[in-house]
């Protein structure tokens, strides 16, 4: 499952050797080792508990490493700590904020604590990327959950840095601002090297143009979005739903098609077709099914979770 | 100074916490009140009837209430940072945890300062009493400004230790009420009948209300403020590390 998306022309920005970490007898992080370059997104994925947070918390150098080395634009975050630091904008999981402070005020401390030059056109700039022109009064407390991670999202860029890390960006966000931000990520990304944790297969694919799939605090598939979703279980089947007179011949003809690995029967009238290799095979499905009485046919998508099942059992066995 | 990197702003936004926050305010009024009535009492300081210009029925009182209200400005300090998280956002600024850290304690000791400065009143009535000695009054001040802070680096101690705001009080009123009463006589003449002169001189020489007596009472000795100095530092220090262990717990 090695497929390398890197662009190998983008200047190394994060390296990662062997980064582990322990909380006891738990091993959240257990050698992890990864490179991101200028103009790379990429993606961590991987369920609850699998490490994601922790190698954030260690990027960005408020966890300490047990083991391993981080480097950020060419500062080892150990041993030049600020110097890495300041090339760092963070987005942590929760978006935490001084509750008591309004947006803007909040802005300009971070603006002042990263030292930034020209702090009004710093908060103007950000405040303008994240759309927070109407809040930007308000005390953040009194702001909705989605107010406060795009308030979050303006912290981590006001200083304009090289590498983004974001843990979970669109978490708690309605479908539109989801969008917004996703999109802000991708203009974003040209000039800079970004890491961001997502439990949604489908934002890594719109933003990420490298996946790496992390269990048990180890790297199991480095890969793209678009590969993994092709190897999603589920990928490319289709559903119809059709006349129940007209499924079982339907069914005798698909199984000699070479393309369809198996059918399957869900109910009277309901179908899944499963397509050799997930590959797309909708138009011969429609040819086939020409002369039929159809209602629907839905092509699904790959779902992140069944891919990772799939992959976590692969592992196991 | 690079190991105190970003100290100004961190003492720049803590400062006006105080005063963005019912805290604040809350703090002050108590601490004028319960000053005023330790001051004009009957039975503490009875400043009324003595009738001298005098501030000592002011001060005597001082540390007592500092040992209740000081825990309640340093208790917020890092506890509340860890409980919302914030701490993610600060110690991964590119500050140092000094700078961070002494940031705060400025913040938290200017505002005690503002308190005390708030008191102005007893002051203006010890002079409308008589012509007090101004250098007295003074150093009785800076004896208060200093316990304030001793106690504050006390406090701040158990707020990086405990995520838990009631907890890193209630620790911190312990730690400085046991300060105090390790230096009154009464404790002192025990500890010299169990266990010698020796002791009783070594733990003399920590007492807190035995040099914050000597400094508000006009004497300024050397050995006075370097144990304020000793003192407040070594708390500090202490928390520092404390705080590095717990950032993330």
């Amino acid at each position: 499952m090695e497929g390398n998306a890197k662009s190998p022309e983008g200047e190394l920005l994060i390296e990662v050797q062997d980064l582990a970490k322990h909380y006891g007898p738990i091993r959240a992080v257990d050698g992890i080792s990864f490179e991101v370059r200028r103009g790379d997104v990429l993606g961590f994925l991987g369920p609850n508990g699998a490490g994601k947070t922790t190698v954030m918390k260690m990027l960005t150098g408020f966890l300490e490493p047990d083991r391993g080395r981080v480097k950020v634009a060419g500062h080892d975050l150990a041993e030049e700590s600020l110097e890495a630091r300041r090339k760092i904008g963070y987005l942590p999981e929760t978006a935490p904020a001084y509750g008591e402070m309004t947006v803007a005020s909040f802005l300009e401390f971070i603006a002042e604590a990263r030292g930034v030059g020209n702090r009004a056109a710093a908060v103007d700039r950000v405040v303008q990327a994240a759309a927070l022109g109407r809040v930007v009064q308000q005390t953040i407390e009194t702001l909705s959950k989605g107010f406060q991670r795009r308030v979050s999202l303006a912290q981590a860029l006001i200083h304009d840095p090289e590498v983004l890390i974001f843990d979970e960006p669109t978490d708690g966000l309605d479908p539109n601002q989801k969008a917004v931000v996703q999109e802000l990520i991708v203009s974003l990304s040209a000039d800079r090297a970004i890491v961001l944790s997502t439990h949604i297969l489908d934002e890594a694919e719109r933003v990420c143009n490298r996946a790496l799939i992390i269990s048990q605090g180890k790297i199991l598939v480095d890969s793209t979005p678009e590969a993994l979703i092709a190897q999603a279980p589920n990928h490319n089947v289709m559903r119809l739903v059709l006349a129940s007179d007209a499924l079982p011949e339907l069914m005798n003809a698909l199984e000699e098609k070479l393309w369809c690995e198996r059918v399957e029967r869900l109910t009277e009238s309901t179908l899944d077709v499963y397509p050799q290799r997930g590959e797309n095979h909708l138009g011969e499905l429609m040819e086939l099914t020409s002369g039929l009485e159809i209602h629907s046919i839905h092509l699904q998508e790959g779902r992140l979770n069944e891919l990772f099942r799939e992959i976590t059992r692969e592992v196991e066995s | 100074m690079k190991r105190f990197t970003g100290m100004k702003a961190v003492f720049r936004r803590e400062f006006k916490a105080y005063f963005s926050s019912p805290l604040g305010y809350v703090f002050i009024v108590i601490f004028l009140a319960a000053s005023g009535f330790l001051t004009l009492s009957r039975d503490f300081g009875r400043m009324l009837e003595l009738r001298q210009a005098d501030l000592t029925p002011f001060f005597n009182y001082l540390p007592w209430l500092f040992v209740v209200l000081v825990p309640a400005v340093a208790m917020r300090l890092w506890a509340e940072e860890r409980k919302t998280g914030t701490v993610e956002l600060l110690l991964t600024l590119p500050i140092t945890l000094e700078g961070a850290y002494l940031g705060k304690f400025l913040a938290g000791w200017s505002f005690l300062g503002v308190s005390l400065l708030l008191t102005w009143p007893v002051a203006y009535q010890a002079a409308r009493l008589g012509d007090p000695d101004w250098g007295v009054v003074l150093c009785g001040y800076l004896a208060s400004f200093l316990t304030a802070g001793a106690f504050l680096a006390v406090g701040m101690l158990f707020s990086a230790l405990s995520r838990n705001q009631v907890v890193a009080f209630i620790l911190a009123v312990a730690a400085s009420v046991a300060f105090l009463l390790l230096g009154l006589p009464q404790t002192l003449e025990a500890i010299g009948n169990v266990m010698g002169g020796y002791v009783e001189q070594l733990f003399a020489s920590f007492s807190l209300v035995d040099h914050f007596e000597t400094l508000s009472r006009g004497l300024v000795e050397v050995r006075t403020l370097v144990f304020f100095l000793l003192f407040t530092l070594g708390w500090l220090a202490s928390g520092m590390l404390v705080l590095d262990r717990t950032r993330a717990a």
